[in-house]
């Protein structure tokens, strides 16, 4: 497959950016996006020229860092599916691929198609855990969770922070990300001790951050490439309504 | 860490805006049942309908409600769209292509074009009450808006205007009722679809309810 490529380059933070065109020939349809720029990259490396910064680890859909906006859609053009994770096969051979970097304010780029991420690190930093003592493992039988409501913390917890409902929003609302991690933990009996504190302390810092607000497009359930529902964003504005109401002010 | 510097946190405008909107949907029940009553025998049950409100305190006092509820909303409007739009400084090159309804995307558009109609109506009837502004030539009171109404409605530039203005608050209407619901949290696997439904069937029904009113004073109405 043969392929022209319109990527974002941008030298670092503060200088500005433009877009670059290279075409790339003998693409094999079974090489995984990411594969695809590394071949990419071997090329220019090949030209003395430099290659293309992107941010991946994993590689197999579950640490979130790959995001990549292709072709006006975060992750590109598959539902439920990372950018590591999708192949060239979805594309057509000898078409036009334009790759940016997310864009939001809370999102600076760093180099190229690596943007700054920390702003969601920060809002878990705000309140996205559960205090428990360490040392011994707990007593298996005193917290009984039933299976659905596992489930669908479960479901909450397999965001994995890659950014694309921000990515995908149009108001670059970061609103699904929270709402997952809010509701990860409000779900359960071990988060419940803190869910009031957690929900204010995580919006507050959400706000901070500089995210847009959510209008309910649903475009972040859309192209979430976990399949996060917007269910959970609605439990989020519950828990947050039942904060500020039954929020009791402690001495 | 960065703080927070805003009075109102994202998800407390999310439920302001919501109540708001909720009561506005309330109101435009009402104001159209109101106005449908022009339809029946030459418009004696709209003006007793109008005096009835005219004279009644507890209306009065709801006046000030509800032009609360329309400056709450409309500013709010107005700050969600600017914050929004600096929440993204840099625009992507290639638009969006991910899929959302495009009665959610376009909110503040047509919220825009109802402003302009809604600041209209008030110079055509609320301003005349007030004795703002002149009365149309043809009409000898201030609380005459069974005249004015058929006046403008004669006019098939202004009965033209008019639906366009209505077809944008149905697409308007139609994203707001199950948003509503969504943003004060009020999600459920069973009563969703339902709310979604009902959020159609009602913007359907006001923006076609208040459409018959022109389309009756062109057509078929004669004095």
């Amino acid at each position: 497959m043969n392929f022209t490529l319109k990527i974002w380059r941008q030298k670092n933070a503060t200088s500005k950016g433009s877009f670059k065109t290279y075409s790339l020939d003998d693409v094999s349809p079974e090489m995984s996006f990411l594969e695809m720029l590394d071949y990419l990259n071997k090329m220019l490396i090949e030209q003395g020229e430099e290659p293309v910064v992107f941010e991946h680890d994993c590689r197999e859909g579950i640490c979130g860092s790959c995001g990549l906006y292709i072709n006006g859609r975060p992750h590109g053009p598959m539902r439920n599916t990372t950018t590591c994770e999708l192949h060239m096969r979805a594309f057509n051979d000898g078409g036009t691929i334009v790759i940016e970097p997310w864009r939001a304010k809370a999102f600076p780029v760093i180099k190229d198609l690596v943007v700054d991420r920390s702003s969601l690190e920060r809002i878990m930093q705000a309140g996205g855990f559960i205090s428990v003592n360490t040392g011994s493992a707990p007593e298996s039988n005193s917290n009984p969770v039933g299976k659905p409501v596992s489930d669908k913390a479960f479901d909450a917890a397999s965001c994995i922070g890659c950014g694309a409902c921000v990515a995908a929003c149009i108001n670059s609302s970061a609103m699904l990300f929270a709402a997952a991690k809010i509701a990860q933990y409000a779900l359960i009996p071990q988060g419940k001790t803190e869910s009031k504190e957690r929900v204010d302390q995580m919006v507050k810092q959400m706000d901070a951050e500089g995210f847009g607000f959510c209008s309910n497009t649903y475009g972040c359930e859309f192209d979430c490439p976990k399949g996060i529902s917007i269910d959970f964003i609605a439990l989020m504005n519950r828990e947050f309504f039942s904060s500020k109401v039954c929020k009791q002010r402690h001495t | 860490m960065k703080r927070s510097n805003t009075f109102l946190s994202s998800i407390s405008k999310k439920y302001i805006m919501a109540l708001a909107g909720m009561f506005l949907m309330l109101f435009l029940v009402f104001h159209l049942s109101t106005n449908l009553l022009m339809l029946v025998g030459d418009g004696e049950a709209f003006e007793r309908a109008v005096e009835f409100l005219t004279l009644n305190p507890a209306v009065k006092i709801m006046e000030y409600v509800l032009f609360a509820g329309f400056l709450i909303h409309i500013a709010l409007g107005f700050v969600l769209m600017i914050h929004n739009y600096r929440a993204r400084p840099v625009k992507y090159h290639r638009p969006l292509r991910t899929e959302t309804s495009p009665f959610s995307r376009f909110m503040f558009h047509t919220g825009m074009i109802i402003l302009v109609f809604l600041v209209f109506h008030f110079l055509h009837f609320f301003f005349v009450k007030l004795g703002w502004v002149d009365m149309p030539a043809g009409v000898s009171d201030r609380h005459d808006f069974y005249s004015m109404a058929v006046i403008l409605f004669q006019n098939p530039l202004y009965s033209a205007l008019y639906w366009l203005s209505f077809v944008f608050l149905g697409f308007h209407l139609k994203h707001a009722f199950q948003s509503a619901f969504q943003s004060l949290g009020l999600n459920h696997t069973k009563y969703t679809p339902a709310i979604k439904v009902i959020g159609t069937i009602y913007a359907i029904l006001i923006s076609v309810g208040f459409a018959i009113i022109p389309f009756y004073f062109l057509f078929i109405y004669s004095p």
